[in-house]
């Protein structure tokens, strides 16, 4: 191979990693040096992404149908098994490479003016590199171990930055529950990797997927197993149903963490891994319709529950677990380029969005803070009329907020169009993939009328943060609003990424990622819609936008909102909505509570209590102390017993022998 | 001449006065001359069965001799160190080993 740029691919996630020594090193010994630890912490970012670029650059200049693969060390020999520590760089690696060093900057520029006065901020900033070190890792390793430890990594750092305040028990709790769930799926992803490994025997992604049609029967149990133990694991990571519950905890964390790492990158690694493993899904009819309806079902129920919440990021997270089941919905459709188009464009309105809200928390926790208020900073009835403060925040807020309710031609709509147009067209041929569809119609409008919700109730209508506070309600620093212009822009833009060809243009993106997925492509039924129908469809899909953002200005009254303080609590269906259909409560009573029980009163008072401590341990000590008094019997102090046993022992002896 | 067998009886029988009253007697005395009887006894067979079988026998009486001098004398050393540091040497009463 001849010396090109994607050559030096170590070098990406070793920027990040870099950073993070660094600016580990600076929290420990001085964490003062805020200048310092700004400069590093956003300087590896940019040079990552300039890398990648140059990457990405470089590996398109050679027009490659097979992924290029780079082995570093060998890393775990064992037997038949030998796991190099390789990375790889395809098509699919580069949108992803892109996203996450190019939003991932943009949002370390944020927090330097969001985590300024912040007196972890050298912790924060090593925390974050190291997430990027993880994420790259995870997106750019050769086979199923590297990107595990990728995997496992950004969990980490999940975890670590959601309890970053970690002084308050709420924060720490939070950091647990994510962990603790995203445990959960891991194990289904260890199982798919044995699984795999037994097939294949090997847990390189080249060889096991040009093996996988050979070795899987299609439609066999086998890789139905493997699939669905892989989409348990991408359920954990990506927040999908049963396991989302721990995603809207996760905005304890701070709200550029939530940005980076709770909407744009972390979230859609397990819509990564799918279309990663697309040969594999594709063998499995059964497999690909759990992925595409657990998604479907995702984004309408996670949508009806951002209706009624009231904290501006639980809306996001929320609307961010809605998203991405549009993903899984694109993935298990086989539409992958659809899926990916939409995770590259939600990755820009989404982590525009935290971001606004970030600016908007800035501002009202400043105004709260300097005048000594205790009142919610991320509740939207403290909220109001703040157009007028945040006049920056505002507009972009509102492009991204197009974006995401699917108003042509920012990017959100012709992602979620194609999704859903993939959907529609699998379901001529297989009817149950209507029934997704119609429910990826459903939450459409709702995400219309949430998102405008939470943009009247932000921004418009009168002023309830308080009268003292409402002087000190400012536009943020240009730090802040210059990435939030930028993500603007791609909001605006993103779509040309891959306009369909129905409007003229050039799905540049499904024929960029053609080369990964087209061994998948030739397992799956085509289907051509006419003209017509599409038409029709981009007409409705357009209708239910404007239908849900038109139906949330029509019904909701801005001004009838009341402070949160003096709110009167909810009732009835919008209760059961800002109560998130009580998922968190039947876990709570179905799964937690007979977990602890187990615990407590089995593991902990039965088995180590009574069994462990009191006969294993205490129990030896017991018995040898009673073989101990029985041998002590024996010394009487008596010589003449000692002597009348030695008789007897002679004689038995003698006897013994003689016999 | 006396038979062979009559040495062996008349052994066996000063082994049998040895070894019971080494069982029954308290005093530590007394039961080192029980010692003595049993090693005698021992000797005599030796001798007795040396006539039959060989020089040896008669040269291990000289070995048993030489250590029951040494056992007795430190035997008796031991038994007056008792003595004189308890005022007595009834084996009853001399049980400090006693689990």
């Amino acid at each position: 191979m001849p010396i090109s740029a994607p050559g030096a691919l170590w070098v990406l996630p070793a920027l990040p990693l870099l950073g993070f020594v660094v600016n580990g090193a600076l929290a420990l010994w001085r964490p003062t040096a805020k200048t310092a630890v700004s400069l590093v912490g956003v300087g590896v970012l940019v040079l990552a992404g300039a890398a990648a670029v140059v990457a990405v650059a470089g590996f398109a200049g050679l027009h490659p149908a097979a992924p290029l693969v780079f082995r570093y060390w060998e890393w775990m020999p064992v037997g038949d098994l030998r796991i190099d520590f390789a990375l790889q760089l395809d098509q699919l690696s580069a949108v992803m490479v892109l996203v996450v060093t190019g939003v991932g900057a943009l949002i370390h520029v944020f927090s330097v003016g969001y985590m300024h006065e912040d007196a972890g901020y050298a912790r924060y900033f090593a925390y974050l590199n190291l997430f990027v070190f993880f994420m790259l890792v995870l997106v750019l390793g050769a086979s199923f171990p590297v990107m595990f430890v990728g995997w496992e990594g950004v969990g980490l750092c999940s975890y670590l930055l959601i309890g970053y305040w970690f002084n308050e028990q709420i924060n720490a709790d939070a950091g647990k529950k994510a962990f603790i769930v995203n445990r959960i799926g891991d194990v289904g992803f260890l199982i798919a990797m044995l699984l795999i490994f037994r097939a294949t025997g090997s847990l390189d992604f080249g060889p096991v997927f040009a093996r996988a049609g050979a070795v899987f029967t299609p439609a066999g149990a086998t890789v139905t197993a493997v699939t669905l133990f892989l989409f348990l694991g991408c359920t954990g990571k990506s927040a999908q149903i049963p396991l989302f519950t721990w995603l809207p905890d996760a905005m304890q964390g701070p709200t550029p963490v939530s940005a980076l790492i709770h909407a744009a990158t972390m979230v859609t690694a397990g819509v990564y891994l799918v279309a990663r493993c697309n040969v594999l899904f594709a063998l499995s009819p059964l497999g690909s319709a759990t992925v595409a309806g657990v998604g479907a079902l995702t984004a309408l129920f996670a949508a009806t529950i951002a209706l009624k919440q009231w904290d501006i990021k639980r809306v996001l997270a929320y609307s961010t677990i809605s998203q991405l089941g549009y993903m899984f919905l694109g993935v298990g459709t086989g539409a992958y380029a659809a899926a990916i188009f939409h995770l590259v464009t939600h990755a820009f309105f989404k982590a525009l969005l935290f971001l606004g809200s970030g600016s908007v928390i800035h501002a009202m926790h400043d105004a709260y803070h300097l005048t000594h208020a205790h009142d919610d900073a991320q509740d939207m009835r403290n909220m109001g009329g703040l157009r007028r403060h945040l006049p920056w925040t505002a507009t972009l807020m509102w492009i991204a907020t197009l974006a995401i309710a699917g108003i042509p031609p920012l990017s959100g709509f012709f992602s979620k169009d194609e999704i859903l147009g993939a959907a529609f067209a699998l379901g001529t041929a297989e009817p149950v993939w209507l029934v997704y569809w119609a429910m990826g119609v459903a939450a459409a409008l709702l995400t219309a009328f949430y998102m405008t919700r939470l943009m009247l109730y932000t921004f418009h209508g009168p002023n309830r943060t308080g009268e003292r506070e409402r002087a000190h309600l400012h536009e943020a620093p240009w730090v802040m609003t210059g990435p939030l212009v930028v993500l603007g822009a791609l909001s605006l833009a993103g779509g040309a990424l891959n306009l369909p060809e129905l409007v003229g243009g050039k799905p540049w993106l499904e024929h960029w990622l053609q080369p990964v997925t087209a061994l998948a492509d030739r397992m799956r039924p085509v289907v051509e819609l006419s003209p017509v129908v599409e038409w029709t469809l981009v007409g409705g899909a357009v209708l239910v936008a404007a239908l849900g953002m038109l139906g949330a200005v029509r019904l909701l009254r801005p001004e009838a909102l009341v402070a949160a303080r003096l709110a009167p609590p909810e009732t009835g269906l919008g209760r059961l909505l800002w109560k998130k259909w009580y998922v968190d409560e039947i876990y709570d009573a179905v799964i937690v509570r007979p977990v602890q029980w187990l615990a407590r009163e089995v593991l902990w008072k039965t088995i180590d209590v009574r069994l462990v401590d009191g006969l294993l341990v205490n129990g030896s000590a017991t018995t040898s102390r009673a073989l101990g008094w029985l041998g002590s019997r024996l010394q009487t102090g008596e010589v003449g017993f000692y002597v009348a046993l030695f008789v007897v022992g002679v004689l038995v002896v003698v006897g013994a022998a003689l016999h | 001449m006396i038979s062979h067998n009559a040495y062996l009886g008349l052994a066996a029988v000063m082994f049998g006065i040895g070894a019971a009253g080494l069982l029954v007697r308290r005093n530590p005395l007394v039961m080192f001359m029980c010692v003595e009887l049993m090693l005698n006894a021992v000797n005599l067979t030796f001798v007795a069965l040396a006539q039959q079988l060989g020089v040896a026998g008669q040269l291990f009486v000289l070995f048993v001799m030489a250590v029951a001098a040494a056992e007795a004398a430190v035997g008796l050393a031991i038994i007056l160190a008792i003595f004189r540091h308890r005022g007595t040497v009834d084996l009853q009463n001399i049980n400090l080993l006693k689990g």
